[in-house]
C-alpha cells in the first residue's frame, strides 16, 4: 500500500520536473530559433521525448520488481520439483482464462464463475456490515453513553479470528453459503464501526461551535457537519473492511465449499493441480488490488482541503 | 440608548485536572445598542471567555448575563459570532456556508428565493460575489474571514461578536478588512463586541475599549472611551494627536500597569 503511494508521489515530482524542462525549453525557443514555423515541431518532439521518459521512469522500477519476483520464483521452482515455474503456470493460465465461464456441474466451473461467486459473497457480507456498521459508528461517536456501552462488547469481539464465527453461522443458517457471508459480515464490520466512530468524535470543535451558534437541528448537524467531516475516516474504515473481507473469503470458502475462489484452491489442491493454485493466488491478489484502488479513487472524491 | 448587553458580577471558574481555575472574577459591563466595544488584554487574560459567555457557548459560574433585557441561556442566532479561524465548513461553497446561517434564521418567514437573495446580498456586502461558488480551500485567508463576517451579518444579529477576527491575517490584509468592517458597521449599526490584542485595531474601530487585567481571576481594569469622530480614516488618524494619546493610554495600561512577564 505505502509502496504504491510513494510511487505516485515520486511520479508527481517527476512530472513536475519534466514540465519545468518543457516550459524552459519552450521559453528559450523564440530566442534561440528566430523563424516562427520551426518552433512547433521542435516543441512537439520535446513533448513526445519527455513523455517517453516519464513513462520509462514510471514503469521501470515496478518492472524490475516484478522481474526479480518472477526470477526468484523460477529459481525456487527449479530447485523443488513439485512447484511449477512461471512458464508452465502462464500456459495453464492462458488455458484457464480462455474459457472462464464453462459449467460442468456444481463442482467444476470456470474461473469467472468462481471469481463472481466470491465477489458476490463479499459484496453481500460487506454490504450488510456497512449498512449496520456505519450508522452504529455514527451513534457511538456522537453519544458518549452509547460509546461507553458498546466499548466492552466491541473490544471483546473484535480480536476474535474470523473463522471462529463459521460454526455459529453454520448452526444458525444451516447452509454453507450464508455461513460464509456471515463470516465476512462479522469480520468486516469492526473497522467500519471503529473508524466511523473515531471520525465523528474527531469533528473539530470549531465546527460544532458553528452548529451551536447557529442552533442547527440534529438532522442539519448530521448532514452538514458530522457526515462530511467523518467521511474520510469512514472511507478508511470501508477500505480496511473490504481488505479484511477479501482476505477472509478464501479461507471461509475453503471450509464451506461449493463455488468460489477459496473452494477452487482447495479443490485444485485435492487434484494436485498446483498451477491452478498459483493462478488463484494471483487472481485473489489482483482482484484485491483492484478493489483497493477503486476505493482509493472513491475516497479521493471526498477529500477537502 | 438602552443598555443592550449587560454582564453583572460575572465570574468563571474552569474545572481542570489540577483543580479549579478562576479565569474571571466579578466582571461588570454594560454595552449600549449600536456601540462598538473592544476587549483588549494580554493573552490568557480571559477576554475570549468573556466573548464566549456573551455568545452563550459557556455558562458563568456565578453572575448574570443579559441581552436585550433577556437572560442569556445558550447560543442563539441573535448573537452571531465571527471566529478567529473563520470556521467555515470546507465541504460547502462560500454561498452555502452563508446560506446555512440564513436558512436557520429566516426559513420560517421567507421562501427560498428570498433567502438566496439574502445570501447574495451578504456576500456582496463583503465584496465576495465573485467567490460565491468557491470552496473555502480555494480562497485566501482574508477572503475566508470575510465569508465568516458575511455569514454572521446575514443572520441580521442584534449583537455581533468578533473573536480576534483578524488575528491570523497579515498586516496589510488586516488593515484592509478593518477599513471594510468600519464601513459595514456604519451601514448596519449593529452592536458589536470585539476581542483583540491589537492596540491600533482597538482604537481605530471602537467606541469604548475594555482593558482587562492579567489572569488568573482577571477582571476589568479600565474602560477607555474613544471619542474620535466617525467616519475615521486610518491615514488622517496617524497624525492625530488625540488618537496617539488614546493609543498611548492603552499601551501604558498594557505595558506599564499590567505588564505581563513573558
Amino acid at each position: 500500500m505505502s509502496a504504491v503511494s510513494i510511487n505516485e508521489q515520486s511520479l508527481g515530482t517527476i512530472m513536475k520536473s519534466e514540465h519545468t524542462v518543457i516550459t524552459q525549453a519552450a521559453a528559450n525557443e523564440p530566442v534561440a530559433v528566430k523563424p516562427a514555423p520551426v518552433k512547433v515541431p521542435i516543441e512537439r518532439t520535446f513533448a513526445v521525448a519527455s513523455g517517453m521518459r516519464i513513462a520509462l521512469k514510471w514503469l521501470l522500477p515496478p518492472m524490475f520488481g516484478l522481474m526479480l519476483f518472477v526470477s526468484l520464483w523460477a529459481l525456487v521452482s527449479y530447485q523443488s520439483p513439485g512447484l511449477p515455474g512461471p512458464i508452465p503456470t502462464f500456459h495453464s493460465a492462458v488455458e484457464v482464462f480462455s474459457d472462464p465461464f464453462y459449467q460442468n456441474g456444481p463442482n467444476d466451473q470456470g474461473i469467472g464463475w468462481n471469481i463472481l461467486a466470491s465477489l458476490q459473497r463479499v459484496g453481500i457480507g460487506f454490504g450488510m456490515a456497512a449498512l449496520i456498521g456505519i450508522p452504529l459508528g455514527f451513534i457511538i461517536g456522537r453519544f458518549k453513553f452509547m460509546s461507553d456501552m458498546m466499548a466492552p462488547v466491541i473490544s471483546l469481539l473484535r480480536p476474535v479470528s474470523p473463522l471462529a464465527w463459521l460454526p455459529i453461522g453454520l448452526l444458525v443458517f444451516k447452509a454453507a453459503s450464508p455461513a460464509a457471508i456471515w463470516v465476512i459480515f462479522v469480520s468486516s464490520i469492526w473497522p467500519m464501526i471503529i473508524n466511523t466512530a473515531v471520525g465523528v468524535s474527531k469533528v473539530p470543535q470549531d465546527y460544532m461551535n458553528v452548529a451551536r451558534v447557529l442552533n442547527l437541528s440534529e438532522w442539519k448537524i448530521f448532514t452538514k457537519i458530522l457526515f462530511p467531516s467523518a467521511l474520510p475516516y469512514m472511507m478508511t474504515g470501508v477500505r480496511l473492511s473490504i481488505g479484511v473481507a477479501w482476505l477472509v473469503i478464501v479461507a471461509a470458502e475453503m471450509l464451506t465449499g461449493g463455488v468460489g475462489l477459496g473452494f477452487w484452491v482447495w479443490d485444485e489442491w485435492n487434484n494436485l493441480n498446483v498451477e491452478h493454485i498459483i493462478i488463484a493466488i494471483f487472481v485473489v491478489g489482483i482482484v484485491g488490488l483492484l478493489l483497493e484502488q477503486f476505493l482509493i479513487l472513491l475516497a479521493k472524491r471526498f477529500q477537502y482541503e | 440608548m438602552e443598555k443592550y448587553v449587560q454582564l453583572e458580577q460575572v465570574s468563571m471558574k474552569f474545572q481542570t485536572k489540577k483543580g479549579s481555575f478562576e479565569a474571571l472574577r466579578n466582571i461588570d459591563l454594560s454595552i449600549e445598542q449600536g456601540e462598538f466595544v473592544s476587549i483588549i488584554g494580554h493573552s490568557g487574560c480571559g477576554k475570549s471567555t468573556v466573548l464566549n459567555l456573551i455568545a452563550g457557548l459557556l455558562e458563568p459560574t456565578s453572575g448574570l448575563l443579559f441581552c436585550a433585557g433577556r437572560e442569556i441561556a445558550g447560543p442563539g442566532p441573535e448573537r452571531a459570532v465571527v471566529f478567529q479561524n473563520h470556521s467555515l465548513l470546507p465541504w460547502l461553497t462560500c454561498a452555502e456556508n452563508v446560506y446555512l446561517a440564513v436558512e436557520r434564521v429566516f426559513s420560517k418567514t421567507e421562501n427560498k428565493q428570498q433567502m438566496l437573495e439574502r445570501t447574495a446580498a451578504a456576500l456582496e456586502l463583503v465584496g465576495l460575489s465573485h467567490a460565491a461558488e468557491k470552496r473555502p480551500g480555494e480562497i485566501s485567508g482574508g477572503m475566508k474571514q470575510r465569508v465568516g463576517i458575511a455569514r454572521a451579518l446575514a443572520m441580521e444579529p442584534k449583537v455581533l461578536l468578533l473573536d480576534e477576527p483578524f488575528g491570523a491575517l497579515d498586516a496589510l490584509t488586516r488593515a484592509n478588512l478593518q477599513d471594510e468592517l468600519m464601513g459595514i458597521m456604519a451601514k448596519s449599526g449593529c452592536t458589536t463586541v470585539m476581542v483583540t490584542h491589537d492596540v491600533d485595531e482597538a482604537v481605530l474601530l471602537s467606541d469604548r475599549i475594555v482593558m482587562m487585567t492579567n489572569g488568573p481571576a482577571a477582571t476589568i481594569g479600565e474602560i477607555l472611551s474613544v471619542d474620535l469622530e466617525r467616519p475615521r480614516k486610518r491615514l488622517d488618524l496617524a497624525e492625530d494627536p488625540h488618537y496617539n494619546h488614546l493609543r498611548g493610554e492603552v499601551l501604558r495600561f498594557l505595558y506599564e500597569r499590567h505588564a505581563k512577564a513573558a
